[in-house]
């Protein structure tokens, strides 16, 4: 919250509505560097990132008011989002979700629990990817 | 014997003075009837076989008719005629214009008979009106008594006829009586082989109506052999023979026109009601149209046997040496001119009437005696025994076989205590009026559907007394010399009641006496009987059939020759037992029967066989009532209309409890979907909750270990970051704690393993403990208010469990009361349905659309993000509700959130 780190470039937007998870996510991020945007509710996600237009997305799947596959296939169908490098998280943990994600065009996929190493793996990788193949994220 | 020709003169044939001996008739006689039961037992077996085509011959049924022309004809008629003229002739003209002019009551009797399967005349009567055993034991009596003369008539015609050959002073002279007992034992030992072989349905004997249509046939031939040689051997040809009965004291007898009707009314009606006559006519038919033929055959063989009557008789009167008794010209008139072949044959003629006659008139006595009298006894007399341990086939061949004998003792009792007299000539005649007095009756019952039991019994019981009054019992007095004072002065002196002068007539011809009263007494009555009284319901049905009896069935044509039959019998079949074991079974008798191609001959053991087969599927009574509507041999009568409708109400028993068994199946059936359907849901409902619990524990696992991990990696990091991480750390550790706990509360109450603390508790206690528990003191987030009054209720319950549900209440209230001064109102009402005690706060309330998930675990509410637990709250609360006894629920308002426990009114102590 306080420092910043030499690799975080850019801004990223955490949409999760688990307050204390959101406070771990932006610790470790910032700590990292990037500049650091949270947002709770889902559906007024699409809104944030209209107006944060953050460079990288994490994103939850459990979101109150709309669920983040929801929020992601608008923003895949956006030209204006539709290569934002976007993280999936989810705590359910199933292999369909996983699937359903990248079919959907998410860039990578993060279950929880996950070590802030795995996080940090992950965001360093999208960001510095420019054509947004999907990487497959370390699940558990 | 030394005989001088009347006329012309002839020697008499070569130096033949010896008389066949008796020993040799005997052995001639002995011979005739072994071929007799040749005859009998080939055409058993023929039958058996499928019949021969002479058995089935219209010729072979007129036959059988002759019987009609007993002994007494044979030999009688010459005795009539040399005594009383063309008197005889009558006997024959009474049949003739009965199988001419009322054909088609001859007719309809076969129908009747065969549709009704009648066995006897006793059976007739008593079938048409309503199948009473009382007017079957009445004809039968009528009927031996009527016979029983007759039979020793002919017993006595074979041992006169036997003597006549045996002259005195031969060698080995035969004593008469011995001589009836002899022919009385073979004639019965004869009937009984060939009358009751087997138990037959039809109640047909082939064997039999052979035998007698063969000795029709001799006794033919013998009369007119003994013609022709009076006619051509005697007189000079046709012409010769006219001029001499001219001549004779025959043609001057004077006709009495009052005798002739009666004598010829009498004949008419003992062909149809003479129970051998019944027997041949209408039992032993085979097919309907042999009685077309019979129609002008039998006529013409009545002519046949007349025709030679009075050339005889004149022959008899002129020729010396023909003795004194003229019903033995039939003998004596060949004899006495050395024609000793032709006696023979003469002999044997007569011998044929007789046994003939007796055969017939004892089978047809004996079915009615073990039918309508024997069985119903025998069955009253073992009616506690159960009916199916004996073997019935058995009792009632033993009873036919005795009745046969029965009868035939009767006759030769009759013969011993008459002594042989000549006065046995008149019997024929008196049981002529006996059996007519079925007459009324029978004809009436055919013809009247309004003729009743009643009717019937008394015109054939007042006839019936009648005539043993005034014939019968004066024939067997004046043959045993009993009781003439009564004969002739009435009984008790009362003069008009004597059966020689009845109601003071003094008769010169009892039998037309008789005749007139006990006939036109038996009509009377059976009209005015059957006027005055009410018919039962089987009698009026039994009516209709027989008065309708034509529009009720179909012809018999016999069991042969129509493919046609076998063809519709085949489709019947197959529909019953499917096409292949049909097909097998035509084919195999078709085999069996040595015939081309798969339908064999419906003959009677075929449809028998195919009967029993049927049987198997539909019943006995279905089978045989299907087989014979096809085969056309019988109408469907009441019986087996019963008897179809049990097997139908079985049939339909049976399928009421199949549809009862597949409506059970299919309610187990739905019952397995429904079962399927709920754990499939379950199964749905698992992984849910197990992607539900997945999601909450690792909801705060991620943020211990993130926190953790961060506080391992951050190497200079603030006090008051560290503090907050670690109480993050640890207040997730404690969530994490919490939804196992919930997990595992839930789990046991769901189970019902939960022990609940049962106790006396005060509500208001228990409202304050939780109050204290979920924070929600006085100066607290949210203001409580409540009614102590309304609280002032004990309870028994589990305290610990209640005040659980109450901690939630409060919380969530706390929790998710987004009024501006949150509040929460506790209300309680206690009355006899039990205790109420709602929770509601002054928020916004839940959105109608999720009111349904509310008590769903883990559903928490799109207003309640953020809020900690684990959303297992309210089903955990609401388990524990149905635990004590009560329940939980949610109470839709527009202002706020309202939830309801409820207590179940045994919970309530008195304060």
């Amino acid at each position: 919250m306080t420092e910043q780190t030499k690799t975080g470039t850019g801004t990223i937007l955490i949409v999760e509505d688990e307050g204390n998870i959101l406070e771990a996510l932006s610790f470790i991020l910032r700590r990292a560097g990037w500049d650091v945007r949270g947002h709770g509710k889902g559906e007024s996600a699409l809104e944030e990132v209209a107006r944060v237009v953050p460079d990288m997305l994490v994103l939850d799947v459990m979101l109150p008011g709309r669920s983040g596959l929801e929020i992601l296939r608008d923003l895949r169908a956006d030209a204006a989002t539709a290569d934002l490098p976007v993280l999936m998280l989810t705590a359910k943990g199933q292999a369909k979700d996983r699937e359903q994600a990248f079919a959907m065009g998410a860039n990578a996929f993060l279950t929880k629990p996950f070590s802030n190493s795995e996080l940090l793996e992950i965001v360093e990788r999208l960001s510095g990817v420019d054509d947004f193949r999907p990487a497959a994220g370390q699940g558990s | 014997m030394t005989g001088r020709m009347a006329s012309r003169p002839r020697q008499r044939s070569g130096t033949t003075a010896e008389m066949l001996s008796f020993d040799g008739l005997v052995a001639v006689c002995v011979v005739y009837v072994v071929g007799l039961f040749a005859i009998g037992f080939i055409a058993e077996k023929a039958a058996r076989q499928g019949g021969a085509r002479w058995l089935n011959s219209p010729i072979t049924y007129t036959l059988s008719l002759s019987i009609y022309a007993t002994a007494w004809t044979f030999y009688g008629a010459v005795g009539s005629a040399a005594r009383s003229g063309l008197e005889f002739l009558t006997i024959y003209l009474g049949p003739t214009l009965v199988f001419v002019g009322w054909f088609w009551l001859l007719r309809k009797m076969v129908r009747i008979g065969r549709a009704q399967r009648i066995t006897s005349i006793a059976d007739m009567i008593s079938s048409r009106y309503g199948k009473s055993g009382g007017l079957a034991v009445l004809v039968t009596v009528l009927a031996v008594l009527g016979t029983t003369p007759y039979i020793s008539l002919q017993l006595q015609s074979v041992t006169l006829s036997f003597s006549v050959f045996a002259r005195p002073g031969t060698l080995g002279a035969p004593d008469a009586e011995q001589t009836a007992v002899w022919v009385a034992g073979g004639l019965a030992l004869f009937t009984i082989v060939f009358g009751t072989r087997s138990l037959d349905l039809n109640e047909r004997h082939p064997g039999l109506v052979s035998a007698i249509a063969f000795e029709a046939i001799v006794k033919l031939a013998a009369i007119l052999a003994v013609g022709a040689f009076v006619v051509w051997g005697v007189a000079d040809g046709p012409g010769d023979m006219l001029a001499r009965i001219e001549a004779s004291a025959i043609a001057r007898e004077p006709l009495n026109g009052a005798r002739w009707l009666g004598l010829t009314v009498l004949a008419g009606a003992a062909i149809l009601c003479l129970p051998r006559m019944f027997q041949v006519l209408v039992v032993e038919n085979s097919d309907e149209r042999h009685l077309a033929v019979a129609g002008w055959a039998f006529p013409l063989y009545l002519m046949l046997i007349s025709l030679f009557v009075v050339p005889v008789a004149v022959a008899g009167l002129s020729l010396p040496g023909t003795g004194d008794n003229p019903d033995l010209y039939m003998l004596t008139v060949p004899l006495s001119l050395g024609q000793d072949g032709l006696a023979l044959l003469v002999f044997l003629g007569g011998f044929s009437a007789a046994t003939s006659m007796v055969i017939v008139a004892a089978l047809a006595l004996s079915t009615m005696v073990s039918n309508h009298i024997i069985m119903p006894l025998w069955l009253r007399a073992t009616r506690h025994e159960d009916p199916m341990t004996g073997d019935m086939r058995r009792v009632v061949l033993t009873a036919r076989r005795l009745s046969i004998a029965g009868v035939l003792c009767l006759g030769l009792i009759y013969y011993r205590l008459s002594g042989g007299a000549e006065a046995l000539a008149s019997i024929g005649l008196i049981s002529f009026l006996g059996v007519a007095q079925v007459l009324p009756a029978l004809v009436g019952g055919i013809l009247w559907r309004g003729a009743t039991r009643v009717g019937a019994a008394l015109g054939i019981g007042s006839g019936f007394l009648i005539w043993a009054w005034l014939l019968l019992l004066p024939n067997v007095a004046e043959t045993g010399g009993l009781i003439a004072p009564v004969l002739s002065d009435g009984p008790f002196g009362i003069f008009w009641l004597s059966p020689e002068t009845p109601l003071g007539l003094q008769s010169t011809d009892p039998l037309l006496t008789a005749l007139v009263l006990s006939l036109g007494v038996n009509t009377l009555l059976f009209i005015l009987g059957s006027l005055f009284s009410f018919p039962n319901p089987l009698e009026r049905l039994q009516g209709a059939q027989f008065v309708n009896v034509f529009e009720h069935s179909r012809a018999l044509l016999g069991w042969r020759g129509s493919v046609g039959t076998a063809d519709d019998l085949l489709i019947m079949a197959q529909r019953i037992m499917g096409t292949g074991r049909a097909g097998r079974l035509f084919q195999e008798a078709a085999q069996g029967q040595g015939r081309d191609g798969d339908l064999p001959e419906p003959t009677p053991d075929f449809l028998e066989k195919l009967e029993r087969e049927l049987a198997g599927s539909v019943g006995a009574a279905t089978a045989h009532a299907m087989v014979a509507q096809i085969t056309g041999a019988a109408s469907v009568g009441v019986g087996d209309l019963l008897a179809v409708a049990d097997e139908a109400a079985q049939i339909m028993e049976y399928s009421s409890q199949l549809e009862a068994k597949s409506e059970e199946l299919a309610q187990t059936a739905r019952r397995l979907r429904e079962a399927n359907a709920k754990l499939t849901e379950l199964s749905v409902q698992k992984d849910a909750f197990l992607s539900q619990i997945s999601h909450e524990l690792r909801t705060p696992m991620t943020s211990i270990r993130s926190f953790s991990e961060i506080l391992m990696q951050t190497d200079p990091m603030d006090d008051a970051a560290r503090g907050r991480f670690s109480r993050i750390i640890h207040d997730e550790s404690l969530r994490l704690t919490r939804l196992l706990d919930d997990l595992l509360d839930l789990s046991v109450l769901e189970n019902g393993r939960v022990t609940l603390n049962m106790g006396e508790v005060a509500l208001g206690d228990v409202l304050d403990r939780a109050i204290h528990a979920a924070g929600a003191q006085a100066g607290g987030r949210i203001a409580i208010r409540r009614d102590p009054e309304a609280e002032a209720v004990t309870l028994w319950t589990d305290a610990d469990r209640l005040a659980q549900v109450f901690i939630n209440l409060i919380s969530n209230a706390q929790k998710y009361c987004d009024a501006e001064a949150p509040e929460l109102r506790i209300d309680v009402v206690a009355n006899g349905q039990g205790v109420e005690v709602e929770f509601a706060d002054n928020g916004k309330g839940i959105p109608a659309r999720q009111e349904a998930l509310i008590f769903e675990k883990f559903a928490r509410l799109d207003t309640a993000k953020g809020a900690p637990g684990a959303g297992l709250g309210l089903a955990i609360s609401r388990e524990v509700m149905a635990r004590l006894g009560g329940g939980l629920s949610y109470r839709p308002s527009p202002d706020g959130t309202r939830f309801r426990v409820r207590l179940p009114a045994q919970a309530l102590r008195a304060a």
